[in-house]
């Protein structure tokens, strides 16, 4: 169904299949969403270029070791990381047709996103207050907005996930929102793989 | 802190709205408002008194019929090729007028709204939807699908981009629109030299048009690689299909990239912050860079189709095989992947030095050998054929004559110590008006004569379109010869008053060059009035038209719903050519129902509210934009609840329509 | 790597990649490691040269994209008969010609148009 078979000419040569080739709903889905995830990724790659040319224009302000606290940034990483493994625990569930146990996986993993982006927030407000916001410095609007684009997109998988739990408590896991549960799977793996980027330069990388 | 603009005055309700916003003592615009809005007014009651609402909005507004699409965005693209070629003509009055101590009859703060309009709706609302709608029409026909991969997606798509549009003709009447040149480069953008809502109109119009861009990129580049019918391999897909997968890969890679610059942009805007500021650390020089990582992308993303329509226009007219069709695709591959590296050409004044500036020289020449292993394959294909000067024909030989010497002043540009001097000059303007008229508008107009007859059952004037032609092609060269002289004697781009009067002759034979193709354009809505008036005699009932070569000439014309009755199965590159070759016989029974995608209305609500959100932001009116952003995430939301979302063709109704076919044909006296 | 257990409800309409428990346990824990490892070497300073720790911490960040792109979103060079790869290949080509050509390019910029103003100190 995916790549055409290659058609040798016969003689007579039939120009009509035997049968109609079959085209389920959503069948181009999975690519579909896979080039999605690559266009956004290379929004994320505009966002660390620019990062890496204005990480250091510190216009007078503080630089990322007078703000960062690693410890914080360990446990935000944890949080992500568990996300990713309770995720993929829903998904075995869905395999096995396991409602109840998708529900209650996916309940935990909004959970730890809920955690990262209260962690996330408590950092944003603590430099807001502290006067390093984004509008001091060119290396920290790019720092807020790198860092808030991938928290924005944790949020929109936080919504989406809750949109999901109403689908599937509604219509069951029906082969469309079974779909949609492996969609915001490859959503959420795909935020966490962006996260290792955003630890390594952004924060680890400015902290040596 | 940040350094933020002008205090502007705002209320809770309107935002920066007041009523001093709306343009009243500008004649020009209050003239233009009358007419569209005569000409509104006199649409809605004609659709109203001939009962069409409800037509129009379940077959066309609401359809995810990827022909139907293709046909909207064709509308769109030539309704705003209208609005941008009235500010073109505008410019060249004003340049021809404003000599020997006169301002001419714009002022500079109307001027430069015009010429930043003409850029930004000529590329993104003319050219893009030109290209989308040929693509939507023609790609899911040549590769013997029924449709595209996501076809509520690309009814979304189309309403974003009608979305974007409507928010730059409304900054027509409320309001202004950017001053800054069509890629708003800051710090000109930034807030601080344009406090007002100008460059946010650009930014939000560009980006809900963005959305629908990507968006339908993903679809056609999904659709060509999973919705093939059997048999036909990558290399046996026609070469507009081959062109139309390069272009959509190019919009998937670098329309994020444009995305996230005017995200930047708005940022510095909105919240203040530093990316492109002179303060803090921000480097303005950054957003160049960004932006043409998209830009010269994007002119790849508009030529590579046209490309694509030369080439089968060219094989069906010379009643050939296209000439070294691998080569073609090697070239587009080759084009495809060069277009990421040369990016830098367009600013190699700014300074990154001789290493960097060889590098991206080099490069950009390079890129003139596939394009000419193009124009060689074009020119085998027609060396011995038969060739038939029908419309499409003449204008891909128009094309090849006038894009060679635009290409040829495009490798001049691209030598770095060139361009020094030609840079920012009406040089530089002449060869992009060269490469983009040349290639891309010829290429439109040769694919809506090619395909038009597909698309309704019958043929476009002759006369007419004769008529459009060489008013075109004469009137382009009267008007940017005189361009490529005076850029040449170092005139810059973009001037409102001229000192030197001995300047005067060239811009006023520019200007007549420009009243050519205004008699051009007349001539081609002349030529659609004509046609549909005797679309009777000008019937075409065999759905074969051009004696053509690929699939999408198999089924009738106009093609049913289903685009096909039963699937083909492909042999070869050409392969209706091949199917007619091999006495290929049209099933006549033995249909089965077929599977189709429901209409639905989601797509043009959601892109309403996306339009209101635009408005909402750009008149910082935040009341508005949080209740259109919250409503648009529920209605998506709301829209995954909807499974009613297919329904299947009864086998009956298919063998109707394949009945009245077997008719027509028989009455052509013709059996396929 | 298909489940074992599949085929208790309706069919899959869309043929998206599995996973087994196995393998989501393994890419945790092999992350996991790949996550303390480059923590540990800043925080600790474990190594005084600047550059040998920068450079473990790339190599750990590669490798642990690899590991999730493997366990967690099941890349193969089977799925969809090759064209996510390619997809992929093609994006990091294209991610990386335009993060290197932006640095490089900005780089050349500023040392040019702008000197003196890349090597502000942060203010302490």
């Amino acid at each position: 169904m995916s790549t055409p078979i290659i058609t040798e000419p016969t003689d007579p040569r039939v120009f009509h299949p035997e049968e109609e080739p079959h085209h389920p709903e959503g069948h181009s889905t999975p690519l579909g969403f896979w080039i999605y995830l690559m266009s956004d990724c290379l929004i994320f790659a505009t966002l660390f270029g620019t990062f890496a040319v204005l990480g250091q224009r510190y216009g007078g302000g503080p630089g990322p070791k007078e703000l960062f606290d690693l410890w914080l940034i360990a446990l935000n990483t944890a949080m992500l990381l568990f996300s990713s493994i309770t995720y993929g625990f829903a998904m075995l569930a869905m395999h096995r047709g396991d409602q109840k146990e998708v529900m209650k996986w996916l309940g935990i993993t909004a959970g730890f996103g809920l955690a990262f982006l209260a962690i996330e927030l408590y950092e944003f407000n603590h430099l807001i207050h502290i006067g390093a916001g984004p509008g001091r410095s060119a290396f920290l609007s790019a720092f807020f907005t790198l860092v808030g684009t991938h928290g924005l997109h944790v949020t929109f998988g936080l919504i989406w996930m809750a949109a999901l739990v109403l689908q599937v408590r509604k219509h069951g896991l029906t082969s469309a929102n079974q779909r949609r549960l492996e969609c915001l799977s490859m959503f959420w793996h795909f935020l966490d793989v962006i996260w290792i980027g955003v630890f390594t330069f952004v924060y680890l990388m400015g902290m040596i | 802190m940040a350094i933020t603009g002008q205090e502007i005055e705002s209320s809770f309700l309107f935002g920066r709205l007041t009523l001093d916003k709306f343009p009243l003592d500008v004649p020009i615009v209050v003239g233009t408002f009358a007419v569209v809005a005569v000409g509104g007014a006199a649409l809605v009651a004609v659709v109203t008194y001939f009962r069409l609402w409800g037509y129009l909005w379940r077959d066309w507004l609401t359809s995810v019929d990827h022909k139907k699409i293709g046909i909207m965005y064709m509308i769109l693209g030539m309704v705003m090729f209208l609005r941008g070629f009235a500010d073109a003509i505008m410019m060249r009055l004003q340049q021809v007028w404003a000599f020997n101590g006169s301002e001419g009859y714009l002022n500079a703060h109307h001027y430069d709204q015009i010429f930043t309009a003409h850029g930004t709706i000529m590329i993104f609302f003319v050219a893009m939807p030109f290209i989308t709608g040929l693509m939507n029409f023609v790609v899911p026909l040549q590769i013997g699908a029924r449709d595209v991969s996501f076809p509520f997606l690309n009814n979304f798509s189309f309403w974003m981009t009608v979305g974007g549009a409507v928010l730059v003709m409304i900054s027509l009447f409320v309001g202004e629109f950017a001053m800054t040149g069509w890629l708003a480069f800051p710090p000109l953008s930034g807030i601080v030299a344009s406090p007002t809502e100008g460059v946010d109109y650009y930014i939000w119009g560009l980006q809900i048009a963005g959305v629908g861009t990507t968006l339908s990129g993903i679809n056609l580049l999904v659709t060509i690689l999973k919705m093939r019918c059997p048999g036909m391999t990558l290399m046996r897909m026609p070469v507009f299909t081959w062109t139309a997968l390069c272009t959509n890969v190019l919009i998937v890679a670098t329309f994020p990239v444009l995305t996230a610059t005017l995200v930047l942009l708005a940022l510095d805007r909105y919240l203040g912050m530093n990316f492109f500021t002179n303060d803090l650390g921000g480097n303005p020089m950054l957003y160049v860079n960004l932006i043409w990582i998209w830009g010269h992308p994007e002119v790849y993303i508009l030529v590579l189709p046209a490309f694509g329509i030369f080439s089968e226009v060219t094989a069906t007219f010379c009643g050939k095989r296209l000439f070294g069709y691998n080569s073609m695709v090697y070239a587009t591959i080759c084009i495809t992947i060069l277009s990421y590296l040369v990016w830098l050409h367009h600013f190699f004044t700014m300074g990154s030095g001789p290493s960097v500036n060889s590098f991206f020289g080099i490069a950009t020449m390079i890129i003139s050998i596939p394009t000419g292993a193009k124009v060689f394959n074009w020119l085998f294909t027609m060396y011995r054929g038969r060739i038939r000067f029908e419309l499409p024909m003449m204008w891909t030989v128009a094309f090849m004559l006038t894009f060679c010497i635009g290409g040829m002043t495009g490798v001049m540009l691209a030598v770095p110590p060139a361009d020094f001097v030609l840079h920012n000059s009406l040089f530089l303007v002449a060869h992009f008006h060269n490469v983009i008229i040349g290639g891309v508008v010829y290429g439109v107009f040769a694919g809506i004569n090619y395909w038009w007859p597909k698309a309704f059952g019958f043929r476009l004037n002759e006369f007419w379109g004769r008529v459009s032609f060489w008013c075109w092609v004469v009137g382009f060269w009267v008007a940017f010869m005189p361009l490529y002289i005076v850029g040449l004697m170092g005139v810059t781009r973009r001037l409102r008053t001229f000192d030197d009067p001995s300047l005067q002759v060239y811009f006023a034979i520019a200007a007549l060059g420009a009243l050519l193709i205004a008699a051009g354009i007349g001539a081609m809505l002349m030529q659609f009035y004509v046609s549909i008036r005797d679309r009777d005699q000008l019937r075409d009932t065999t759905g074969d038209i051009w004696g053509g070569r690929t699939l999408e000439w198999s089924t009738s014309s106009p093609p049913p719903d289903y685009n096909f009755a039963v699937t083909p199965v492909v042999y070869d590159v050409d392969a209706w050519q091949d199917m007619k070759e091999h006495g290929y016989q049209r099933p006549l029974s033995d249909f089965k129902p077929i599977h189709m995608p429901r209409n639905t209305g989601a797509g043009i609500i959601l892109a309403g509210i996306s339009t209101a959100l635009g408005f909402a932001l750009v008149w910082h009116i935040w009341w508005l934009a949080a209740v259109s952003f919250l409503a648009l995430i529920l209605g998506a939301i709301l829209h995954t609840f909807n499974y009613n979302r297919d329904f299947h063709i009864p086998a009956a109704t298919v063998t109707a329509t394949e009945d009245a076919r077997s008719r027509a044909l028989g009455q052509a006296g013709q059996t396929a | 790597m298909s489940d074992p257990h599949e085929g208790h409800h309706e069919t899959h309409a869309a043929p998206f990649p599995h996973g087994t428990k196995q393998d989501y346990v393994t890419g945790f824990i092999l992350a996991a490691v790949l996550t303390a490892i480059p923590f540990f070497l800043v925080m600790s300073g474990i190594f005084s040269s600047e550059r040998l720790t920068a450079f473990l911490v790339l190599i750990c960040a590669v490798a642990q994209i690899i590991v999730h792109m493997v366990y967690f979103l099941h890349m193969s060079p089977k799925a969809e008969g090759g064209w996510t790869l390619i997809s992929l290949v093609f994006t990091i080509i294209v991610l990386v010609i335009a993060v290197v050509g932006t640095v490089w390019v900005m780089y050349h910029m500023d040392a040019n148009m702008m000197p003196g103003m890349m090597t502000e100190p942060p203010a302490n």
